[in-house]
């Protein structure tokens, strides 16, 4: 990796024990064997990047974790105890939140009504019981101000905003609600570069407070940027783990592939993949 | 919103006019329109309209697909649909008559049983709906005919042949709970404001408005409610995420199905009060009641700036739109105008309406 970039990484080299553990995982829908054992790993405080080229399994995998999917075969533990998710609900519960491609937001809603969308904060008791909407404004507003964005208000709708400003929105109301493990799919695919070197520093900014980040993208350049370890998925098989500093864009880049054809398309165009 | 909110301002953000901010409202084009046709009718129509008693004249009407409206704007917003209200008022007034004049029952049963009947009718519509997954547009026209239908065979069964079922009022007359689904409300104040000649009076000394019908009462309730509901309460915010991304309000944790069968409820009970109210007060029930009415209730809510879509709307906006409604039908009965512009009229709201609403919420949402 040629530029250094300005985020400080976590030293996640193994002192810390990791708060979700997937082993051997196989998923099977049907005939099809989307997943065939990948171990995955994520710390506190670490950007674990999952890469892999599209069909790889890389959804799947992120929706087995998620409680999406349950795994055909394999075993999940989290923060060191075996567990196993029914539903999304679930690993929300536990700590683990998503953010989706779709990003789960509302164009015609408020920011903050997007923000506490299914978990409002209430204030009153019985009949009185209603949203507290002076204090959710407060915290949205306070919320994205940390993350670095400046609303013109609390009920602006998040239809106004660019696609990394949603992103930040969707990301900054997982962390808010406690997440310990933060899963963000694809989040740099539909962004421009300014946007995309927003949605990275957050990414940076979420892993400071000590949350696990696994990052998914297919993009070498955005994972390098920021993240500590990265694990490529090929044909629904991890082909293993590098840690940072460990490994080139190029070296990535061909895993990703599966090899040899890469390296000979690159040549033909050039080296500009 | 508070100060410390406000504490970091972006300095690129000018600040927002308040007319700007009027124009964010769904109901500003409802509101808007009360206004027009307020200014149209005091032009053309008899000076008559406006007194008390015209007014009175206009909201009844208005109260009675008010009602109706509101239910339909709840419906909508929480995305779907339901075009079989206006059949669920004759089926749920068929049925009320039955408790009443058939099986002789009092109100303090008949009244809570016709509201467990419509949202049990209301809840299997949304069951369909929400399984299936088929468009409301097409499950609730289904029902549209279902219950059209049954309304007149059951009217038949239960009175041996006649399309209408009479003698509800002889039943109902020295109910006590009577006052509160028929008749005028506050008939003593309008009896003193006559006395002392603040209300217009008959030769004789009685007012010419008695009191306020209690649909409007209703009416008015039914709207403060859902706007708190849908400004102030955690069902509210999901009402508007099942509308507006059930997909991404599930995934957020909003419980889409439940809101969904829930508002099928509602909306089927507010066509039971109506047909309670309207029943009551004619003091027999038909097929025909509430015919069309399903078009009406959703053309107010789309006056009142509910999205076809879902996920955007208030109930303040149904509330103006079903005011223009009764304007309009009645209003033109005052002026020298043939009665029957009042379709041309209304398919010209609703067009204008859509239209705005368009555009509005193209503004909200930033499209360009």
């Amino acid at each position: 990796m040629t530029e250094d970039t300005k985020f400080h990484h976590g030293d996640a080299t193994g002192d810390k024990a990791p708060i979700v553990q997937m082993k051997d995982i196989e998923k099977h829908f049907g005939n099809i064997i989307a997943l065939a054992g990948v171990s995955f790993d994520v710390r506190p405080g670490e950007c674990h990047c999952l890469l892999g080229d599209n069909g790889a399994g890389k959804s799947t995998f992120i929706k087995t974790m998620s409680g999406v999917h349950k795994p055909t075969k394999g075993e999940i533990f989290f923060e060191g105890k075996p567990l196993h998710f029914d539903t999304p609900r679930d690993a929300m519960e536990a700590g683990i939140a998503t953010v989706f491609q779709d990003l789960a937001m509302i164009p015609l809603m408020s920011v903050t009504r997007n923000f506490f969308m299914g978990r409002e904060p209430t204030k009153g008791r019985g009949l009185l019981k209603r949203f507290d909407v002076d204090q959710a404004n407060d915290v949205c507003m306070e919320e994205m101000r940390k993350m670095g964005i400046n609303l013109r208000g609390p009920d602006q709708a998040v239809g106004t905003l660019s696609g990394g400003e949603r992103q930040t929105v969707a990301i900054a109301r997982a962390v808010y609600f406690g997440a310990k493990i933060l899963i963000l799919d694809e989040p740099t695919s539909a962004l421009g570069v300014r946007q995309t070197s927003n949605v990275l520093a957050t990414i940076d900014r979420v892993r400071n407070q000590g949350i696990g980040v696994v990052f998914i993208s297919h993009n070498v350049r955005h994972a390098l940027a920021v993240g500590d370890r990265f694990t490529v998925l090929n044909r629904g098989k991890t082909l293993g783990t590098a840690t940072r500093g460990e490994i080139t864009p190029e070296e990535l880049q061909d895993l990703m592939a599966g090899g040899q054809e890469m390296a000979q398309l690159e040549g033909s165009l050039g080296g500009t993949v | 919103m508070s100060q410390s909110a406000q504490g970091a301002a972006d300095e690129r953000v000018k600040k927002e006019p308040f007319l700007t901010k009027l124009m964010k409202r769904p109901e500003l084009g409802a509101m808007a329109g009360v206004i027009l046709v307020f200014i149209f009718f005091a032009i053309t129509a008899d000076s008559s309209m406006f007194t008390l008693a015209g007014i009175m004249n206009f909201m009844t009407p208005a109260a009675q697909l008010g009602i109706l409206a509101i239910g339909a704007a709840l419906l909508m917003i929480g995305g779907e649909f339901d075009l079989s209200i206006g059949s669920m008022v004759a089926f749920s007034g068929l049925f009320f008559g039955v408790c009443v004049v058939t099986w002789q029952l009092p109100l303090i049963l008949s009244i809570p049983m016709t509201f467990v009947f419509a949202a049990a009718v209301g809840a299997i519509n949304g069951n369909i709906v929400i399984r299936s997954g088929l468009p409301s547009f097409i499950v609730t026209l289904a029902f549209l005919f279902i219950l059209r239908g049954l309304s007149l065979v059951g009217l038949k069964l239960a009175t041996g042949g006649s399309t209408q079922l009479r003698g509800v009022r002889d039943q109902v007359e020295n109910d006590w709970l009577a006052p509160v689904f028929s008749g005028e409300a506050f008939g003593s104040l309008f009896a003193w404001l006559a006395e002392t000649g603040v209300i217009a009076t008959f030769k004789n000394g009685a007012p010419k408005v008695p009191g306020i019908p209690v649909e409007i009462l209703w009416f008015v309730v039914i709207t403060l409610v859902a706007t708190y509901v849908l400004l102030r309460t955690p069902a509210g915010n999901w009402i508007f995420a099942s509308g507006g991304d059930k997909v991404a309000a599930s995934n957020s944790g909003v419980p889409v199905n439940r809101v969904k069968v829930s508002l099928f409820m509602l909306t089927a009970c507010c066509a039971a009060l109506v047909a309670i109210i309207t029943v009551m007060d004619a003091g027999s029930t038909d097929a025909r009641r509430g015919f069309q009415k399903e078009f009406e209730a959703i053309i107010a809510a789309v006056i009142g700036g509910c999205l076809l879509t879902g996920g955007y709307g208030s109930a303040i906006g149904a509330f103006f739109g079903s005011i223009i409604f009764g304007m309009v039908v009645i209003g033109l009965t005052y002026t020298d105008f043939d009665q029957d512009w009042f379709q041309v009229f209304l398919g010209a709201m609703l067009l204008i309406a859509v239209l705005f609403n368009n555009a509005i919420r193209k503004r909200v949402t930033g499209e360009r």
